[in-house]
């Protein structure tokens, strides 16, 4: 066994999911990420490569209701998954309440790690109304919005440029408007 | 990453027995650490095997009062269990302190047992490892260390386990359940599961090649305050510099287990009898083989002084 040793089967393979509510059909080499797949085969580049580690977020998108990092996941593990990307949270006609909270709060400078950002944030609202705790949650059983819950549980998705106490801002208006 | 051929497997056993078939296979569940290191070439399976259809996701009772917890369970699920915040948080809390969000939204019980070290050496491949690659050499030995061993380590490797979950599993007396190619089953001791790393680093685990992990259980709650104290370098999202999860009862008696210091969640069921007598007592003979280097010896008092304050912490 060496790192030179050569597979024997196929290296490539068909997967068909849901992106956005459109149902696509890929035949892909099994090295693809679901990321590069939205980005590079699907068109869809709102979805960002930062660290493409698992350690940045800007990947971040919902798969089957869920955030997860795109960039750590193979496109052909996704069979009959339902994805949705920023594109499909929101349009510049009919933005998303977050994408909006996030313009008016000044929630980025370089706007890079937005996507990201954005598909965490409403996740994080989801996760805290499921009653699913985290490591500043003081009762397990209580889980409740604050601010501490929502830095702990964006803690991965970095923003570069620092703009993280407006993101707050923006997370916190959209939590009260609901 | 290299090129590999992939199947979905469909049975437990099926799994076992195409990773045996095809040398150089790997199974796949979340994936998260399996296909960041496959980027990085440090793993390169020719061939992988998805487990993700096999099911294996619930938490159940088990006949003598525990938990039968699922391989596939994801670590969000895991950590708000119903049952697990009830009876176990010492998992609860462990599980929450590791990772991100979307990371535990993907990465499940069997692949967090099996997760490799953080070693910036295993990860850096300009530089010798015997982990990663085996007789190269251990380049942590002379060099920056704060992030290692501190004991069980070996003239070949001072590499941590990097998890948490696997902490406080050992402190609850966590067993791993497993089949291999044959069906033949197996359950292993969470103490026996992790190796420390002697002269075969490359080897994390006991297991065997194909054999599967099918669940992990607990044995039945034991109650107590349960604590799960994790010290790094930022308030989130990174890997213990050293971690404690205990289980102390009103009458100052318990158990304890450090993450972040050895090759395997370190616990000394001898030391508990001092566990009444206070933090020093019982680091003393936790670490009592201790073997620092000069970046990471600050381990030593920190875990002592991380225990005194979850001591303190129980008696609130």
């Amino acid at each position: 066994m060496t790192i030179h040793d050569m597979p024997k089967g196929r290296t490539d393979g068909a997967v068909r999911f849901v992106v956005n509510g459109k149902t696509v059909n890929l035949t892909l080499d099994h090295r693809v990420t679901l990321l590069d797949a939205l980005r590079e085969h699907i068109g869809l580049t709102g979805s960002k490569k930062g660290c493409d580690h698992g350690q940045c977020g800007a990947c971040t998108v919902m798969v089957n209701g869920r955030r997860i990092n795109s960039c750590l996941s193979l496109a052909v593990m996704h069979e009959g998954d339902e994805i949705t990307t920023i594109e499909g949270i929101g349009t510049p006609d009919a933005l998303d309440p977050m994408q909006d909270a996030f313009i008016r709060h000044d929630g980025y400078q370089c706007g890079y790690c937005t996507p990201g950002q954005i598909c965490s944030a409403k996740a994080v609202l989801e996760e805290i109304r499921q009653g699913i705790p985290s490591h500043v949650t003081a009762d397990l059983d209580h889980v409740t919005f604050s601010d501490a819950e929502v830095r702990e549980r964006m803690s991965g998705n970095l923003c570069r440029c620092g703009a993280y106490s407006n993101m707050l801002n923006a997370i916190r208006e959209v939590e009260a408007g609901k | 990453m290299r090129a590999f051929s992939y199947e979905r497997a469909t049975t437990p056993e099926a799994a076992a027995a195409a990773a045996v078939a095809t040398p150089n296979a790997k199974f796949i569940a979340g994936g998260t650490n399996l296909l960041d290191l496959m980027k990085l070439e440090i793993e390169a399976p020719t061939h992988l095997v998805d487990v993700n259809g096999l099911g294996l996701d619930t938490v159940e009772p088990t006949d003598d009062g525990g938990l039968r917890i699922g391989a596939l369970v994801r670590n969000t699920d895991l950590a708000a269990d119903a049952q697990v915040r009830r009876d176990y948080p010492l998992l609860s809390r462990a599980l929450v302190a590791g990772a991100s969000g979307q990371l535990r939204n993907k990465a499940t019980t069997a692949g967090n047992l099996l997760q490799r070290t953080r070693c910036p050496y295993f990860y850096d491949t300009n530089m010798p490892c015997n982990k990663r690659n085996p007789g190269s050499g251990c380049a942590a030995l002379t060099g920056v260390s704060r992030q290692l061993a501190v004991i069980g380590g070996s003239d070949a490797c001072i590499a941590t386990h990097p998890g948490d979950m696997a902490v406080a599993m050992r402190a609850l007396d966590a067993v791993v359940e497993t089949v291999d190619a044959e069906g033949a089953t197996r359950a292993i001791p969470m103490a026996e599961f992790h190796r420390l790393p002697g002269d075969e680093p490359e080897r994390d685990t006991v297991l065997n090649t194909g054999e599967f992990i099918t669940a992990v259980t607990l044995p039945a709650p034991v109650g107590g305050r349960q604590i799960y104290h994790k010290v790094r370098d930022r308030a989130s999202y990174a890997f213990a510099l050293v971690s404690v999860a205990a289980i102390i009862h009103p009458d100052g008696t318990g158990r304890v287990a450090f993450g972040g210091v050895a090759h395997k969640p370190w616990r000394v069921e001898e030391a508990e009898a001092e566990m009444p007598n206070g933090a020093r007592a019982v680091a003393a003979r936790v670490f009592a083989d201790a073997a620092p280097r000069p970046d990471n010896a600050f381990k030593l008092p920190l875990a002592e002084r991380t225990l005194a304050l979850v001591l303190a912490e129980a008696k609130e």
